[in-house]
């Protein structure tokens, strides 16, 4: 009986195998170790990926860091890891230090992350913000101005606005300022900051004057706890949802991220196994994670993209 | 005789009011006393009821997420699947890693300063330094290992470079513990010991280190369960956030239990949370056990002394 069962297991296993689109019979045999470092906001779908990776290539040690986008190109630039998980493009800076070091890259897209702005669910007054009112909140200026919701429509409670978001060590933060300021890194300094946006969620659903931004992700897990306000970028209010980051008419709210691969690690069999790997799944696992997946013709053209650069 | 009398009635008057006024200040010293005692328990039971509420907590959240499957899987997106083991296990390495480099020279630094230093300059300015270490930051450690220990000596992010950065950042607790079991060692042994003829290495050897073995032992034990709570320095190193494997040599890369709590507590997901409080139960078992040990060590140490 039990025989049975296990060889029935067995064919399934032969059976899925043989039906995947990569040639994971090659995979199988590969060995060897893949050192992956960079952001926490690309890390859950890194981490994902090498779970699944560890099924079809069970001999290859996938290893992943989160030292920041910035800390892992830092690695990355000196040879010392394969891959960066980067939650935005690389700076000149860091390119030039690893055309310094001879280090030749290429960049992947694989998924979008977009910002959600969140208010308490008993804040009944907000019906949707334009990119305007956001800048006119977060700017540096606003510091000791905008203090009250009256500050920014007349006619909203005369009551001390709370404002929440993720420190500045974040890309998140980078990416959000970029966005909204104009200018990465520059914003007010009078908000409430953690690098534990689970904080930041505590906070906004405690406090019915609040108002904050972070990952979508964390949005999606909370929901009844928080109020999600859609963005005027002038072209209609636009509500993010996986629907209006991946058809890019959520902005300026939403952004791509990426892997950053080295050439000369990815002469190698296990790193090359994993890349192609990696962009065949990325579009469901960043949906499993919270993400949201890139159009599929995108994945297509990363894997090309990948194939003539290991040519 | 009346003016005689008169002359003496004043005098028990006095001792009266004296009496009264001494048993008035008795009175409020002992209230004094009792308040500041009183006082002191209070402090004593806020600290203690933090640390009970703190770990009921923990307990609530996270107790009925440990199960034996907990400890011997792979860490997982999927947060009912995943697992410490890697984790679990790279703090153990850690800590033996830690325990074999700060160890021995921690008590030789100890023993130098106790029983050969001669009052110098040079000494005074080391054993201000030393004292000055223990003040050090643990993120500053972090950043001299990793160019020392992981660029300038090659260990690169492994268990090895972050086990000396820990060494280093524990050796002053184990040295100042050295110095302070090696002050309580009685003279009369070290003085038997130079009456039949022994040398001063041959009475460190035999008399002096078994003597203070307890205490050294137990300074090095509570500082061994402080460098196993430590992240900061080790984040630095580049220990990992996902290792998919029980490290099999000092040389490969790891993770440990503050890394992987770290790492879960930032998860949106609620069901990472329980994980987390489940993976801080397990750390402050870790710590409780070695604690239990430090104090059973030092009661049988003081015991032998007497």
């Amino acid at each position: 009986m039990e025989a049975k069962q296990i060889l029935l297991g067995a064919s399934l296993m032969l059976l899925a195998a043989c039906g995947g689109q990569t040639s994971k019979n090659n995979d199988a045999a590969l060995t060897g170790n893949v050192k992956i470092d960079g952001s926490s906001t690309v890390y859950p779908i890194t981490e994902a990926i090498a779970e699944e990776y560890r099924v079809v290539a069970p001999n290859v040690k996938v290893t992943v860091g989160v030292s920041g986008t910035g800390g892992g190109f830092k690695k990355f630039s000196r040879g010392e890891t394969d891959i960066n998980d980067a939650s935005r493009p690389i700076k000149t800076s860091e390119a030039e230090a690893c055309r310094g070091n001879n280090i030749e890259y290429v960049s992947l897209m694989i998924a979008y992350d977009g910002l959600a702005v969140v208010v308490n669910p008993q804040n009944d007054w907000v019906d949707y913000f334009t990119v305007e009112e956001l800048k006119k909140i977060w700017e540096p200026s606003a510091e000791g101005k905008i203090m009250k919701w009256s500050d920014i429509r007349p006619k909203w409670p005369n009551e001390r606005i709370n404002l929440y978001g993720p420190d500045a060590a974040s890309g998140t933060y980078d990416y959000f300022t970029e966005a909204v300021v104009g200018e990465s890194g520059k914003s007010r300094g009078d908000f409430t900051n953690s690098s534990d946006d689970n904080v930041l969620v505590q906070g906004i659903a405690t406090d019915k004057y609040s108002l904050g931004f972070f990952g979508l992700a964390y949005y999606e897990e909370n929901m009844s706890k928080l109020k999600v306000i859609g963005v005027d970028n002038g072209k209609g209010v636009v509500i993010p949802s996986f629907e209006s980051v991946s058809n890019s008419s959520y902005t300026p709210l939403s952004r791509p991220v990426f892997i950053y691969v080295s050439k000369a690690a990815a002469q190698r069999p296990e790193v090359k196994g994993f890349v192609n790997f990696y962009i065949d799944k990325a579009g469901s696992i960043s949906k499993d994670v919270g993400y949201v997946s890139l159009p599929a013709e995108l994945y297509t053209k990363a894997k090309e993209e990948f194939g003539t650069f290991t040519r | 005789m009346n003016n005689a009398t008169d002359t003496l009635i004043p005098a028990p008057r006095t001792r009266v009011t004296d009496l009264t006024q001494r048993s008035h200040t008795a009175r409020r010293n002992h209230l004094i006393d009792q308040t500041f005692k009183y006082l002191g328990v209070a402090a004593t039971f806020i600290g203690l009821i933090v640390l009970a509420y703190f770990i009921i907590d923990i307990a609530i959240d996270g107790i009925g997420r440990i199960d034996w499957d907990f400890l011997t899987s792979l860490p997982s997106r999927k947060a009912e699947k995943a697992g410490i083991l890697p984790a679990w296990a790279g703090s153990a390495w850690i800590l033996a890693l830690t325990a074999i480099i700060s160890l021995p020279l921690g008590v030789a630094a100890g023993v130098y300063f106790e029983e050969y230093a001669k009052e110098s300059r040079m000494n005074h300015l080391l054993e201000v330094n030393i004292a000055n270490l223990a003040g050090v930051p643990s993120i500053i450690y972090g950043i001299l290992g990793l160019e020392v220990f992981g660029r300038l000596m090659g260990f690169g992010e492994s268990l090895l470079a972050g086990a000396f950065t820990l060494a280093l950042l524990i050796l002053p607790i184990i040295i100042v513990a050295t110095r302070e079991a090696i002050k309580a060692v009685p003279s009369t042994l070290r003085e038997a010991s130079y009456g039949l003829g022994a040398t001063k290495w041959q009475t460190i050897k035999w008399q002096v280190l078994p003597a203070a073995s307890g205490g050294i032992l137990t300074g090095t034990i509570l500082s061994l369960s402080r460098a196993v709570g430590e992240t900061a320095p080790l984040i630095v190193i580049g220990a990992l956030a996902y290792v998919p494997f029980v490290p099999s040599g000092p040389m490969d890369q790891f993770t440990v239990l503050p890394m992987q709590i770290f790492n879960w507590t930032s998860r949106p997901q609620a069901a990472f949370l329980t994980n987390a409080a489940a993976a801080i139960i397990v750390l402050l078992l870790i710590t409780f056990i070695m604690n239990g040990i430090a104090i059973y060590l030092r009661n049988r140490w003081q015991k032998n002394l007497k």
